[in-house]
């Protein structure tokens, strides 16, 4: 792959301030967004958790009222459980899909024609609605579905099975069909990076198939795990839409609470959880991100 | 060529079966989307017609798709342009240093890895609480890009990271201005990586459902309209409106696969090595 030399010279008669006020120019449309559409909403949504609420209306105060309701009710704690082991299944399966798909691609196919189109095969469906690749499970998971009247004709179960459709199983299902892409790609890239040498250098000193993978590739490729991981979590801990349409509304996660307040008008209350969530994500992704350089290893 | 091992074969099942479960449920909404008129939302077909296909046609039957359809494109034109144009000036701007650059970075992952409906809330209350219209063209773009932008920046770093910064170095030894090393340079070099970030950036906004679930006001994009029918409609016509949708992501990811094609023929022909530093 790609000889990364950086020349890190710089060009004479540029000072730095200079370079330094073009670069600050250059980076203004940027900053300005992040600053009106994502720092000014996350202080407002701050602001807003500290107020309270009537039934139909908000008014500013500062109490701490959301925030004792939140910590004290147990169903914040069974919720915020669930989202976190929503998060953990659909992390492992992801992460073993995701790496067996893409070490196929990057080790096993040859040409690398062949690699970009298969890839490309793999990435389509993340630039297709959502929305609708959930839609799509439903003529499958049905009480009346593909899969209950196949194992019906095949004789393995007499009734269909309830639990395909709106429940637990659903959601982890459409996480993966939805996410596992976040993995395959960043852990295709870093293993495109992997110099061959090192693996017939294994292969010379003894390594069998399992070990190279083990002690050479898996270790190379942590990188890539990594940023597919903070993809993963953060999809899966903020979603709320998937848990929605897949449990049949019976299943709940930190997203649906915020969404409920928010049908509500609780927007105080809805502020408070999104603050808890947010703080949840920011500490997961924050030390994920101690163990990986993104921007090195893009 | 060396022989396959085994467990290329076994490694094929398991992609096969990969595939099949990313595009099956999405190929049965196709089959069923053919559904004959008496037909449900699963097997067995009950005859093939276009009938639910023509029923999204008839305004009154399931809302303003239509309507939902032109807002979603033009807002996905819009979050197009400016995706690309703000992530090449914050590509190039991270090429240099500049006082902020790692609190700019740090906002940029925040905003990849937060909550979807956080940005929708926290826009929604501002534009409320000062008063503004929540419009699909103001809060409802602003709060897209929050999403498109991010990837964009990803693929400008994964871009100038590969980069062989000795084309400029030739071309400003030539004398040509920073402008002109920009213009003529750098811009035609990544030109096919820029068609990746209008890519993306149309299809994320064009598809984006939680971000605007707050910002979009009283006239609904395409996703919102879609998600109001599921709670609604039990009817086929929505596998026909999800299979036209899809239909048109695939049409627009081919033309844009289309025009990378035909950039690095075209650049092949012309017998430059302009971009060789790229691979």
């Amino acid at each position: 792959m790609a000889l990364r030399h950086h020349f890190k010279t710089k060009p004479f008669g540029v000072s730095v301030r200079n370079t330094s006020v073009i670069g600050w120019l250059l980076a203004s449309p940027l900053s300005l967004v992040l600053l009106v559409f994502l720092v000014a909403p996350i202080t407002m949504i701050v602001v807003v958790s500290f107020w309270g609420a009537t039934e139909w209306s908000i008014y500013p105060a500062f109490q701490f009222d959301n925030y004792a309701f939140l910590l004290t009710s147990d169903v914040t704690y069974r919720v915020f459980l669930n989202t976190l082991k929503y998060a953990a299944i659909t992390w492992v399966c992801t992460l073993l899909i995701g790496f067996t798909v893409a070490y196929y691609l990057a080790f096993h196919i040859r040409s690398l024609t062949w690699q970009i189109a298969l890839f490309l095969l793999c990435t389509i469906p993340f630039l297709t609605s959502n929305i609708i690749r959930m839609i799509s499970w439903i003529p499958f998971l049905g009480r009346n579905g593909i899969a209950n009247s196949t194992l019906i004709s095949m004789g393995v179960i007499d009734e269909p099975l309830e639990w395909l459709l709106f429940s637990d199983f659903s959601v982890v299902l459409a996480f993966v069909h939805l996410y596992t892409l976040f993995m395959v790609v960043p852990i295709f890239n870093t293993m495109m990076r992997i110099d061959k040498s090192l693996i017939e250098a294994a292969a010379d000193a003894g390594a069998t198939g399992w070990q190279t993978l083990w002690h050479v590739i898996v270790p190379l490729t942590k990188p890539g795990i990594m940023i597919g991981t903070i993809f993963v979590v953060a999809l899966v801990m903020g979603d709320f839409i998937t848990v929605r349409f897949m449990s049949g509304s019976q299943s709940a996660n930190m997203g649906r609470l915020i969404q409920n307040d928010i049908a509500l008008l609780q927007y105080p209350s809805a502020s408070a959880t999104a603050v808890i969530l947010l703080i949840t994500v920011l500490l997961l992704i924050g030390t994920l991100l101690r163990f990986v350089d993104i921007r090195k290893e893009l | 060529m060396e022989p396959r091992p085994k467990s290329f074969y076994v490694l094929s099942a398991f992609f096969v079966l990969f595939l099949v479960f990313l595009y099956g449920p999405t190929l049965t909404i196709g089959i069923l989307s053919f559904q004959g008129p008496g037909g449900g939302l699963t097997f067995p077909m009950r005859g093939v017609s276009l009938h639910w296909f023509r029923d999204l046609f008839e305004q009154q039957a399931v809302g303003d798709i239509w309507g939902s359809f032109r807002r979603s494109f033009v807002l996905g034109l819009m979050v197009m342009v400016t995706t690309v144009v703000v992530s090449v000036m914050g590509g190039l701007a991270f090429r240099k240093r500049f006082a902020g650059a790692t609190v700019l970075f740090y906002l940029i992952i925040t905003s990849l890895v937060i909550p979807s409906i956080l940005i929708s809330l926290g826009v929604g209350l501002i534009w409320s609480q000062s008063g503004l219209p929540v419009h699909w063209s103001s809060s409802g773009f602003g709060a897209q890009l929050t999403w498109t932008l991010p990837f964009g920046l990803l693929i400008m770093f994964a871009v100038f990271n590969r980069f062989d910064r000795s084309y400029e170095e030739a071309a400003r030894d030539l004398g040509a201005s920073p402008w002109q090393v920009i213009r003529h340079v750098v811009l035609p070099i990544i030109a096919p990586s820029l068609i990746g970030v209008a890519l993306f950036g149309f299809t994320l906004s064009y598809d984006e459902f939680a971000r605007t679930l707050l910002t979009s006001g009283s006239h609904n994009t395409l996703p919102l309209e879609v998600f109001g029918m599921t709670t609604n409609v039990t009817t086929p016509v929505l596998f026909a409106l999800g299979t036209l949708t899809t239909v048109f992501s695939l049409l627009v990811i081919g033309i844009f696969l289309l025009v990378v094609w035909f950039m690095n023929r075209r650049r092949t022909r012309h017998g430059s090595d302009a971009g060789q530093g790229l691979v």
